[in-house]
């Protein structure tokens, strides 16, 4: 540190366009950013594109919902207390990825493996919920081959399905890593994208249990 | 300001174990807090659909605005997006990601509701081609 440090305001701070040094890192004065912020930068940018993806489909089915070619409307399929039910799943899932985080940043390997296990327990049961409402619907000939809105239904809501059976596997794999080689600064940056990859497929399901769900059952 | 920030969610450095049991507290509070209101944001949408009180027209609306609100709690609370000065750019991307998002979904229903408008209702079709 020598004496002509630009990062200390030597400067009068009362003259005209005088700016508080910015010292956080990654703006210049802090150096460059930490290599967990870029991590979950990049993530989070795939996180969008992935948004976008959903955005399709959601314009799709809000295209198609009316679409039902004689076959059954959204208020003759829809069960709202199965939905509550794989609502409430999913959202105590993403809370418990959240206690998950937080035992990763204290380093205990017991806490760790728990909460990771009850985050993946809750998420198999809303798979199974959503398989048994997609059977069921098979069942009694509603099938996405039924109609555009089933068709559209079926994608939108399988696509967030496949994403959360991929989100499992992903559960496991982190589970071992963290049990075979630790705590490392690595892991817990892959950890940090599934974190996020967690919560984000709770944002979607947010969506469809709201705009398809919900509102389907007052159209 | 930045200090707070970085201690919380996406921001947090390796090997900064000061005050590691403040912290965690703090962050269970955090989430603690998210779930109550994320709880009570889903509450309130499933009473809404199933309630005669609101007027009907009225209630997609209400559950779109519900959404949005339940979906900023999860951006908050649970992805820990935050003004700090290292969220600049997540905040950016962001704010481009709800463009596209907004000009695919707005943009399909109302061209595809102007489509549907100008075509020939489907039974006029078929009776055409008799």
């Amino acid at each position: 540190m020598s004496a002509v440090d630009s990062t200390i305001p030597t400067s009068d701070p009362y003259r005209l366009g005088w700016q508080a040094p910015n010292l956080s890192r990654g703006h210049g004065g802090g150096g460059p950013a930490t290599k967990r912020v870029i991590v979950g930068y990049g993530f989070w940018l795939f996180l969008l594109s992935d948004i976008v993806i959903f955005s399709c489909l959601f314009a799709t089915y809000a295209v198609l919902a009316d679409a039902t070619a004689g076959g059954p409307r959204a208020r003759d399929i829809f069960e709202l207390n199965r939905v509550a039910l794989e609502t409430a799943c999913l959202l105590t899932s993403s809370f418990f990825c959240g206690l998950a985080t937080i035992a990763v940043a204290r380093r205990n390997q017991v806490l760790t493996q728990v909460t990771l296990t009850i985050t993946g327990l809750l998420g198999l049961a809303f798979l199974l919920l959503e398989a048994s409402e997609f059977s069921a619907l098979a069942a009694h000939g509603n099938g996405p081959t039924r109609s555009a809105f089933l068709t559209g239904f079926f994608t939108l809501v399988g696509c967030h399905g496949l994403h959360v059976t991929a989100g499992l596997l992903w559960l496991g794999t982190m589970m071992a890593q963290f049990y075979a080689k630790g705590f490392r600064p690595d892991i817990g940056r892959r950890f940090l994208c599934f974190s996020m990859f967690w919560h984000f497929l709770d944002i979607i399901w947010v969506a469809i249990f709201s705009l398809v769900y919900l509102v389907g059952t007052r159209l | 300001m930045t200090t707070d920030a970085d201690r919380q969610g996406l921001e947090h450095e390796e090997g900064d174990k000061d005050g590691a049991s403040d912290e965690s507290s703090a962050r269970l509070a955090n989430y603690i807090i998210g779930l109550g209101l994320a709880i009570l944001l889903t509450a309130a949408s499933f009473w809404i659909a199933k309630t005669d009180l609101i007027y009907g027209p009225g209630i997609p609306v209400a559950l779109a605005t519900l959404a949005v609100a339940q979906m900023g709690i999860h951006l908050v609370f649970f992805l820990h997006l935050t003004t700090a000065p290292d969220n600049t750019n997540n905040i950016l991307a962001l704010a481009f990601g709800l463009l596209i998002v907004g000009l695919i979904v707005f943009g399909s229903v109302w061209i595809m509701a102007h489509l549907n408008h100008n075509l020939m209702p489907m039974q006029q079709i078929m009776q055409m081609q008799r």
